[in-house]
């Protein structure tokens, strides 16, 4: 076991032949922060007593959920037989909607710790990240974490491992993060196997952003990984894609707490300052390079993030709609992903379309805006974005339901995704049936070990945007993993469905689904309305329909009785606060024509809960 | 009277009121409510302000009883001429409770005595009691009319013994007629209270209840739907699912029942609950509340109103003998209402009567709903045609719908 190293390698005056830099491959619970976080305190750089759990995980929600939206980069020394190491953690995000963000720190990297629960396996994220990691000729450490869970079988999935990337399974480490058990082995192996950056210290400095993050206090902080030349402190810099120039007024490395340095050499990694406040002018992949010697050619794997699936967020309260712009502009200096416009509903009122990755997107954008703005949100069902061809050859790009075209339509195209669902194998049968009912296309299968199955579809991406991964979840009770990522687009037979109140369409409730599948939508939404739709005065049909054609009718009947019996002995004042709260309650409806509907039938109605108590009988 | 009292502001210990109350007081009718808080047993579906004989005592007793409510009267009084308010004839008086004849009919006789010395009595005056079928005599009734009682309304409920039996009441149904015999014979007006919509009642055991009741050929009939009241036994039972929970479409069908069946009766609806066979038969003192009369109510839970100022009293007898005893108030707290509350309050009561509200009196958002009011059947075209707003049959069912239509925003 090495001790400790006794001094630490200097930033800016570091031999590339001693710095590794690695990242951590794992599925949201296996325990990566744990492990960051044990790896923190072996090597001294957070003293015990300060270690709150998973360290690196900064936002509350990131800590509640477990999992890690942003990445970060912490520079650990460590020393093996006598030498100083300067070791370079790049915390990547967890989840499929970030696979952009993970492709770029794996870049910044010459290896991975592929982290794979010892109780579970390796997961279809993961393995789409070991993947990517091997396509950026990483070097593998494989690693079973929680080695001291009763349920782990550590054999098994290290025979696993070792077949997905050559070797042999007694190679396999075995650790846990809880409690500390082969941390230190690990660490040495990081030193031993992985290779040490090479670059050019004398050509024009080139550095790939990997992570840009918002700070209330310091602007943006850019975090980056240098392939050639040196950046210094003062200096200007130069955004090779925007071709924007910045001062830098700070740099330096996380060790964990932002330290100052006298610039950043060739393998080395760390932050930025240059005091802009948006993140969209310091974008994740972007080269940086020195602008009085700028490089020719910037580094490869540049891509704008494109928003995959869009929903409309609406404010409870009409009037808190000057909040969600502010709260949305504040969340979108940190969220170069994150899209949106203004929108109109009639039903809804003033809000926002907004432009997300994936669902884990949306959610955790829309848990941010009503916990750190204080907002009560309506979120319309997510959708995604259809290309219609009208017959007089004008294209239209639909990303709300209200917007599709009422003229003759050529085509329609809409997205499609090619996604990785990794199960055992008494669910495959399961799977199929999901994915067909999908209209999902198999694209092969292979057994990853004896009971464990990975199977590839090509699927609508507007097919599981709404309800399949949960489904998925029910149906492999909790075993199948999914991973997807975008791929092309296809004509499809897609129709819109109108909703109508008492004639009077609620451009909230429309949905655009597959021929197919428009009854069924028809019925489970007039259903769920009448169900939540309080009786009214008069009778109110419920319809759904595409174009002019009813396929699907309730109705509400009308209410008969709404009257007090009496007044108590002249109970006056008790009857007149009934009759004010109810005239409260009138002002918190939504009229859709003379219809009185509450908010909380929209929100219920626009809720999944009832796909997922269907999918779980 | 419920339970629970409203929130309000504190009402000043000498009770005295503002000037509001006082202000064109001599131009309005006044009438006494005087509570009985006493009742045999405890009925399931009873949220009122009542105990059974044995949970009191001190002034609160029913022994003590009369002479603690005449102090109030004494009390009331004083506080209507110390606060500017003349002095004005008892225009209506209605005892209720409670069991108002669990008392000695001599008890009930002392009070109302008492309250006509005070202010004295309209000729012609309405004084009301609530009875039970089962505590009342021949020779009870006839000294409450002696004492100037005009009138008994008893509680029949129902004339069917398994609804009588889920609402506790412990009267006989064959006791009904003759109650109303005697009340005749003692020269009262005779009013039936009937309950509908009882867990278990079927709409032929309400016919059944509604075809005896008008049988007895009585003066007046109110019908009330049944309120199932948070705390309540039967709001337990229905929890418990022990008795099946209420239904609006089944006392919306056994309401339209009660409308039609009175009505070939021979009865009118004045109010939106309440029938009487002449328009002079009406209940004037339920009127009084509808119209926004002056009313003094006695007793403990009490409520009173006078002049857009309205308290109400503490709610348990110990408690209500306690505060008379040491000459304060027994008012638990009280409201002023401004202009725009007392307007809301006007449109809200006066839209159950068969008068109507005047269409010119409501806002002019309300006189515009009166034309979709009307396309909806909730208001009768012809009244609304000669200036009142007055509810069809459908529109009693929905009077709280319609009032909430045409208040101002």
């Amino acid at each position: 076991m090495s001790p400790m190293a006794r001094t630490a390698p200097v930033p800016a005056a570091t031999d590339p032949a001693i710095i590794r830099n690695f990242c951590i491959i794992a599925h949201i619970d296996h325990g990566k922060s744990t492990l960051a976080d044990r790896m923190l305190q072996y090597t001294g750089v957070v003293q015990s007593r300060d270690m709150k759990a998973q360290y690196l995980d900064r936002m509350d929600i990131e800590r509640e959920r477990g999992i890690t939206i942003k990445s970060q980069a912490v520079r650990m020394p460590w020393e093996l037989d006598g030498t100083s190491y300067a070791l370079n953690m790049i915390d990547t995000p967890g989840h499929v909607d970030f696979t952009y963000e993970v492709s770029r720190s794996l870049a910044a990297c010459e290896g991975a710790v592929l982290l794979v629960d010892a109780a579970q396996g390796i997961e279809a994220q993961t393995l789409a990240n070991l993947y990517l990691a091997m396509e950026n000729n990483l070097t593998i450490i494989p690693v079973l974490n929680k080695i001291d869970l009763p349920a782990a079988q550590p054999e098994k999935y290290a025979a696993e491992l070792a077949s997905l990337i050559g070797g042999d399974p007694d190679d396999v480490l075995r650790v846990s993060g809880k409690t500390g058990m082969g941390v230190e082995a690990l660490l040495d192996k990081i030193v031993r196997d992985l290779p040490a950056p090479e670059g050019d210290a004398n050509a024009p400095a080139r550095a790939m952003i990997f992570d840009s993050v918002y700070d209330t206090y310091r602007g943006v902080v850019t975090y980056v990984r240098v392939v050639d030349g040196m950046l210094h402190p003062r200096e200007r810099i130069q955004m090779m894609s925007t071709r924007a120039t910045h001062e830098l007024l700070e740099i330096g490395v996380s060790s964990p707490e932002p330290t100052p340095s006298k610039g950043l050499g060739v393998g080395e990694v760390g932050y930025l300052i240059t005091g802009v406040k948006d993140v969209r002018l310091s974008k994740v992949g972007d080269t940086v390079t020195n602008l009085a010697k700028p490089a020719a050619d910037s580094l490869p794997g540049y891509a704008d993030a494109k928003p995959m699936v869009f929903s409309g967020l609406y404010p409870l309260d009409g009037t808190d709609y000057p909040v969600l712009r502010d709260a949305l502009e504040k969340l979108m200096l940190n969220d170069a992903a994150l899209v949106y416009e203004p929108e109109t509903s009639a039903a809804l009122g003033f809000g926002f379309r907004v432009g997300f990755l994936g669902l884990l997107h949306l959610e955790i954008t829309r848990e941010r805006l009503e916990r750190e703005y204080n907002l009560d949100l309506i979120s319309t069902a997510p959708n995604v974005e259809y290309e219609v061809t009208l017959e007089d050859k004008k294209v239209v790009h639909v990303t709300n339901p209200s917007e599709y075209p009422s003229g003759k339509i050529a085509e329609v195209r809409e997205p499609m995704v090619s996604a990785t669902i990794l199960a055992p194998n008494e669910f495959v049968g399961a799977i199929m049936e999901l994915c067909q009912s999908r209209r999902g296309v198999m694209g092969g299968m292979d057994y990853l070990s004896e009971d464990r199955v990975e199977i590839r579809y090509r699927l609508p991406l507007a097919e599981i945007v709404f309800d399949f991964f949960d489904i998925l979840k029910s149906k492999t009770r909790g075993y199948g993993s999914l991973d997807w990522k975008a791929d092309g687009e296809q004509v499809a037979d897609l129709v819109k469905v109108d909703i109508m109140l008492q004639g009077e369409q609620v451009d909230a409730f429309s949905a655009i689904t597959h021929r197919d599948k428009a009854y069924a939508y028809g019925v489970m939404m007039t259903t769920k309305l009448r169900e939540l739709i309080p009786r009214q005065q008069f009778e109110v049909p419920i319809q759904a329909a595409i174009g002019s054609r009813i396929i699907a009718r309730e109705s509400i009947r009308a209410i008969r009785k709404d009257v007090l019996a009496k007044c108590y002995g002249g109970d006056i004042s008790r009857k007149r606060k009934l009759l004010e709260k109810q005239k409260e309650g009138k002002k918190r409806m939504k009229m859709v024509g003379r219809v009185e509907v509450p908010q909380e039938a929209f929100i219920a109605a626009l809720t999944t809960d009832e796909s997922k108590d269907k999918a779980r009988k | 009277m419920p339970s629970v009292l409203p929130l309000g502001d504190p009402a000043p210990s000498d009770g005295l009121l503002p000037q509001q109350a006082a202000d064109g007081s001599a131009d309005r009718a006044f009438g006494l409510y005087v509570h009985i808080p006493f009742c045999a047993v405890r009925c399931g579906y009873c949220d009122f302000n009542t105990y059974t004989a044995t949970e009191l005592g001190g002034g609160a007793s029913q022994d003590a009883y009369a002479t603690t409510a005449i102090s109030e009267v004494d009390f009331a009084a004083t506080v209507l001429r110390d606060s500017g308010i003349p002095d004005r004839p008892l225009g209506t008086v209605f005892f209720g409770g409670g069991t108002p004849t669990l008392l000695p009919a001599e008890d009930l006789g002392r009070i109302l005595k008492a309250a006509i010395n005070k202010w004295g009595i309209e000729a012609g005056a309405e004084v009301t009691t609530e009875a039970n079928p089962d505590s009342v005599t021949p020779e009870s009734l006839a000294v409450l009319k002696d004492a100037g009682f005009t009138r008994v309304s008893f509680g029949m409920q129902s004339a069917v013994p398994h609804v009588l039996k889920v609402l506790d009441r412990t009267h006989t149904p064959s006791r009904v007629p003759q109650v109303v015999q005697w009340a005749r014979e003692a020269g009262l007006a005779v009013s039936l209270d009937l309950i509908y919509g009882t867990p278990g009642e079927s709409l032929e055991d309400w016919r059944y209840s509604l075809e005896t009741a008008l049988s007895y050929q009585p003066d007046h009939i109110s019908a009330y739907a049944l309120i199932v009241e948070d705390g309540t036994k039967l709001a337990a039972q229905i929890r418990r699912g022990e008795v099946p929970g209420i239904d609006d479409d089944d006392h919306a069908d056994k309401y339209e029942l009660a409308d039609q069946l009175i009505g070939e009766a021979g009865l009118s609806w004045y109010e939106v609950s309440n029938w009487s066979r002449t328009p002079e038969q009406a209940c004037r003192h339920n009127l009084a509340y509808w119209r926004g009369d002056d009313w003094w109510g006695i007793g403990p839970g009490a409520h009173s109103h006078v002049g857009g100022v309205r308290w109400w009293n503490v709610k348990h007898p110990t408690a209500y003998a306690g505060r008379l005893a040491q000459g304060l108030s027994p008012a638990a707290g009280r409201e002023t209402l401004d202009d725009g509350t007392r307007d809301m309050e006007r449109i809200m009561l006066e839209a159950r009567l068969a008068s109507g509200v005047g269409v010119s009196s409501l806002g002019e958002s309300g006189r515009k709903a009166v034309a979709g009011l009307i396309a909806d059947g909730l208001v009768d075209p012809a009244s609304a045609f000669r200036g009142r707003l007055v509810l069809t049959l459908k529109g009693r069912l929905l009077a709280d719908a319609v009032v909430r239509r045409i208040l101002p925003d």
